[in-house]
């Protein structure tokens, strides 16, 4: 297939090398070194994509990362989908699948055109809130798809993204971001004494602006060769780092700054194994910011149809690909660069139609340049309109009077118009670094103030326009080196116009357009200064100007020059927007990394997972441990399974692997000092060989956890704690101690997993340990309840506590984690002789609701206190202090109506209620009326024969006996306030 | 991502090793008992919250583990100084005209 519009020579493709591709299932062929607009022009395609609102037709705009029309999807197979891509920046590769967006059903005939053609007002500034306020419900029904279709930009993909991320976290002294003239010669001059430099600029071939100056000579070299020169010195140097197709997305505190490398996207055949991207974690001793400036468009009536764009992104086509805009150009410009573009092009064979200067009189340079090559230029002029449908056909012409106002005098035809709005340096990283702007009043233009961070902004980012002021900059910042001799250039000069071209046409009736992804126009950003809106700040989000994912590169400026026109203020106090990171967007994979799937979080296992896997169990995730849930027979329900598991150990007993609760090793000679200032309860005359159950406080009276506490010498406590409260009540603990109690001489020491813990509960668990233990007597009489032994258990030590969860006889067995699976089985095959279950985390549950014991995060949240929880009991009165007792006796915490933990029994003894549902004191809530409390726990229960609950209830302990409402749904139900136990309220089984 | 200094370690640590502790040298009531209700009141619940510098307690986590105390300036983020937990509060006068602005 021939290439249309690709030069016989010239840019910096290979020729020799074809690349066929497909865009909307159209086959074409490129050359490699294309990206994907680059081909695409090449072959006379300007329709690129529709617009996000309007779905008007849309070619390219820019030749880079400022682009906001050309976004397209690249498919690769196998689940490989990127939506939202610039084709500016898609490097073309043998086979590419493309597709424009937007569009349906194809790109020439698309049905949301008519979107353009709805009554003016409809689409306006602010029309997100305006058009969906009312009728309520009209959004879910209504707008809200018909916006999910019609507009939008790439679809989400589907499948898993079967690619894999890596991350580097990397340092050096001298980071380069931009690999223009500027940036290589930073490069350059830092690197020459030895510092360790990175230079990361996100095109696949460094150099900038150098690869599109033909005329340009440095050194008496051509640019193009200076620049691949350059790279070929700091390859050589091995204190250099070079990374390509890499983009400084994000600059934050201390110069650490994200850059995110494309590894193969590039690449038509994926190499075995390798990452996509990588996302560098860098620290920089010192940045150079060397991003250059973005051109800007011109705010013109339908000064958005394909064919129409940047001149300097013509010069990029033209120099760097070998391709040409079109055949008959138009090019209205604000200063000397759009002369630069308009002499490239004639001597390629362009035909220049016009030049159109809204200047009266062009710079010296450029007027001398135009002459020469016999260009007509239209100085005071503007472009006042365009026609064409899917490409421009021609661009009408006014005459700027000397009062500004303007006279329509001719049309001219073209298939390209090229605008040169004048170049707005890119201080996106610099802001982020949290640097000043200043407003440059003579060239319009916001430049780097002061920097924040160890940092320096060189060449065009820096107001340093054209490539002679960027050498000189870039090797000045580098210090080192004087900057080479430049001739043959037109350097642009900056800023120039912005804001909206003056026309002589109805404002009400044409759409110029500002920000082309979110199709805003002058006029929304007009109505929004009248609808009174004064910071840039909020016109920006009711008209979206700025907000689409090109974050207002080609757009801000615009906008921020029309709005102060509007406000009839100088720019600099309208103010600007904020630039966040990232610069462009950087896929979710690459923040993510291998941090996914099996890798997303570690897993925790107990001792006994494996045993518990092949016995049929049901694992539940309980922060990262895996827990086993219950253990279902063949065909067993979870409720059947329950029911069993509860039922057998109360008959008999049951096994139950309790190792993931949180153990902290008190030791020291203050230790029982500590543990009273810790723990509610009173510890001194804790014997050692005896346990108690501790509750623990935060400074302001509410419970945060809870665990049985045995002490094994004056100065050794073993303390349990919740399974997801270990790490939190360690640092708690650390937390007082070195910052608070100082004096006490105490260390802590985090067990939970040097211990398995096997819990065996039930009549026969005595019987089950007798044959087992060694050397420790376990009978009723040696050891009674909330006692602890050492010994030996299955030949290895242990820690026997006789605790009980469940209500029943109960030992919690600690061995050495190593020795946990051997000694459950051996415990197991005991216990079978009894005909015993293994139970889970959801028995456990029920055991102990029957028994009204609490579970810290499930009867508590934060706000409750043992008072509330009935738990009085548990609190040292004598000790003078403890974390939480002042707190205690505040005025809140004394309230009658605060909500207390009662039992629940529904009506219906059936009727399981929700947990966290909401009780109220009457079957219909009243409104306004809050809700007495909510259901904490609730269960089928075995032993009660029926469903039982607990609740936390505003002054619930006097209401023993009131009918309480849980509205649901499908209606409320009834339930009695009862005490929270449902089963051997006189504690006679804990003995068996 | 901050660099944070551990006075304990005496090393420059990513601020993923670290957990911010709310601000420091709000030293715990010696006899809570004897305090007021209004008084503790504001011991639990009423911290300065400061425009500037800030003086806060840090914990090297995943390190050494000791809580210490920094000087923070809220609007910009730059950390002017760390010191051990117990040491006193530097003078902020000092820091912020030697560390500039
Ligand atoms: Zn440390």
């Amino acid at each position: 297939m021939t290439q249309p519009f690709r030069t016989a020579a010239g840019g910096h493709v290979d020729r020799a090398r074809a690349i066929p591709f497909t865009f909307d299932g159209k086959s074409y062929t490129g050359h490699a070194g294309d990206t994907l607009a680059s081909a695409l022009l090449a072959n006379g395609v300007a329709l690129m994509g529709r617009s996000f609102k309007y779905h008007r037709p849309r070619g390219v705009l820019g030749a880079g990362a400022e682009e906001p029309n050309a976004l397209v999807s690249v498919s690769r197979g196998g689940g490989r989908f990127t939506p939202n891509l610039r084709a500016t920046q898609v490097e073309l590769y043998e086979g590419l699948v493309a597709e424009s967006q937007n569009r349906w059903p194809s790109l020439a005939v698309d049905v949301g055109e008519v979107n353009n053609l709805v009554p003016p007002g409809v689409f306006s500034a602010g029309f997100y809130y305006k058009t969906f306020m009312a009728p309520a419900g009209a959004w879910k029904g209504v707008y809200e798809p018909f916006i999910r279709k019609a507009a939008g930009l790439g679809v989400v993909p589907r499948e898993p993204d079967p690619d894999h991320y890596t991350h580097r976290y990397a340092f050096c002294d001298v980071l380069v971001v931009g690999a223009g003239a500027a940036g290589l010669a930073a490069a350059l001059a830092a690197s020459e004494g030895g510092a360790r430099v990175i230079v990361a600029d996100e095109n696949p071939a460094m150099g900038g602006g150098l690869l599109d100056e033909p005329d340009l000579a440095i050194d008496g070299q051509p640019a193009a060769a200076w620049a691949a020169q350059a790279v070929a010195t700091l390859v050589a140097r091995t204190n250099v780092t070079l990374l390509t197709r890499t983009q400084a997305f994000g600059y934050y505190a201390q110069n650490f700054v994200g850059l995110a490398q494309r590894l193969t996207d590039h690449l038509a055949a994926l190499p075995a194994h390798a990452p996509r991207e990588r996302m560098w974690k860098l620290r920089a001793g010192r940045v150079v910011l060397a991003t250059g400036a973005i051109e800007q468009p011109l705010v013109f009536p339908d000064n958005d149809r394909p064919g129409i764009m940047l001149a300097g992104a013509a010069r990029t086509y033209l120099n760097r690909y070998g391709v040409k805009p079109g055949d008959h150009a138009v090019v209205f410009t604000v200063d000397d660069s759009g002369y630069a573009a308009a002499l490239d092009l004639a001597r390629a064979g362009v035909a220049i139609a016009a030049v159109v200067d809204v200047r009266p009189e062009p710079g010296e340079a450029a007027a001398l340049a135009a002459n020469a090559a016999a260009l007509r230029v239209l100085s005071a002029s503007v472009i006042t309109g365009t026609s064409g449908r899917l490409r421009v056909s021609g661009a009408e012409i006014g005459k700027v009077g000397p009062d500004g106002t303007v006279r329509p005098v001719e049309r001219i035809a073209c298939d390209c118009v090229l605008m040169a709005g004048g170049w707005v340096p890119a201080v996106h990283l610099f802001s982020q670094s949290r640097g000043k702007l200043r407003f440059d009043d003579a060239r319009g233009i916001y430049l780097p103030g002061e920097p924040a961070q160890a940092q320096l902004s060189v060449g065009a980012c820096n107001g340093a326009f054209g490539i002679a002021a960027a050498l000189a900059e870039g090797f000045a910042a580098g210090g080192a080196g004087a900057a080479p001799a430049v001739s043959g250039e037109i350097a642009p000069m900056g800023g120039g116009f912005q804001g909206a071209v003056p026309h002589h046409r109805d404002p009400q009736k044409v759409k110029a357009f500002v920000d082309f992804q979110n199709d805003v126009t002058a006029k929304d950003i007009r109505l929004a200064v009248r609808e009174g809106f004064r910071s840039i700040e909020h016109v920006k989000r009711y008209t979206t100007n700025g907000m689409a994912t090109d974050q207002g590169k080609t757009s801000n400026m615009n906008g921020l020059a029309i709005a102060a026109g509007a406000l009839d203020k100088p720019v600099p106090q309208v103010g600007l927007t904020t630039f966040r990171a990232p610069y462009t967007p950087v896929t979710f994979g690459s923040f993510a990394g291998h941090s996914r799937d099996h890798l997303f979080d570690p897993v925790r296992k107990t001792a006994t997972h494996a045993w518990a896997q092949a016995n049929g169990a049901v694992f539940e995730d309980v922060g990262l441990w895996k827990r086993a849930w219950y253990f279902p027979k063949p065909g067993e329900t979870m409720h059947a399974a329950v029911a069993r598991e509860c039922r057998t150990v109360r008959d008999t007993g049951g096994v139950f692997d309790a190792s993931t609760l949180g153990k902290i090793e008190v030791v020291g000679p203050d230790a029982a000092e500590f543990m009273n200032r810790l723990y509610t309860n009173p510890w001194t005359k804790l014997e050692p060989g005896r346990c108690r159950y501790g509750l623990m406080l935060n400074e302001q009276g509410f419970v945060i956890d809870d665990g049985v506490i045995g002490r094994l010498a004056p100065d050794r406590f073993h303390v349990t704690t919740t399974t997801g409260g270990a790490p939190r009540v360690l640092a708690h603990m650390e937390d007082y101690l070195q910052t608070e109690f100082t004096d006490l001489k105490v260390w802590l020491t985090s067990t939970t997993e040097q211990w398995a813990v096997i819990a065996v509960q039930g009549p026969n668990a005595r019987r089950v340990l007798q044959p087992l233990v060694d050397g420790i007597d376990i009978s009723r009489e040696a050891m009674p309840h909330m006692s602890l032994r050492e010994g030996r258990i299955c030949g290895v030590p242990t820690r026997l506590f006789r605790v009980s969860f469940t209500g029943e006889l109960g030992f919690e067995v600690n061995v050495p984690a190593d020795h946990g699976l051997a000694a459950w089985e051996a415990i197991w095959a005991e216990s079978q002789r009894y005909g015993m279950a293994a139970y889970g985390t959801e028995s456990m549950h029920v055991l102990r609701a029957e028994k009204g014991f609490i579970i810290v995060g499930q009867e508590t949240d934060g706000t409750v206190t043992p008072n509330d929880l009935g738990l009085d009991w548990a609190i040292g009165k004598l000790k003078p202090d403890f974390v939480g007792k002042r707190s205690l006796t505040r005025p809140d915490m004394l309230k009658a109506d605060r909500k207390q933990l009662v039992g629940l029994l529904t009506a219906d003894p059936a009727a399981v209620l929700e947990e966290g549902a909401q009780i109220t004191a009457e079957a219909t809530p009243i409104r306004g009326r809050p809700a007495l409390g909510h259901v904490t726990s609730s269960y089928a229960s075995p032993a009660a024969g029926r469903s039982i609950a607990m609740a936390l209830v505003a002054g619930g302990r006097a209401r023993m006996g009131e009918t309480v409402f849980i509205p649901m749904p499908a209606g409320p139900i009834a339930a009695q306030v009862c005490e929270p136990i449902f089963h051997d309220k006189d504690g006679s089984r804990l003995d068996g | 991502m901050l660099l944070i200094r551990c006075p304990v370690c005496e090393m420059d640590r990513p601020e993923l090793e670290f957990r911010y502790g709310g601000e420091a040298h709000v030293a715990r009531p010696l006899d809570p008992s004897s305090v007021s209700d209004q008084d503790w009141a504001e011991y639990l619940y009423f911290r300065s919250n400061p425009r500037g510098v800030h003086a806060e307690r840090w914990r090297h986590t995943s390190g050494c583990g000791r809580f210490f105390n920094a000087i923070r300036h809220t609007v910009t983020d730059r950390i002017l100084a760390t010191y051990k937990a117990g040491e006193p509060k530097p003078d902020l006068a000092t820091l912020t005209g030697e560390t500039g602005r």
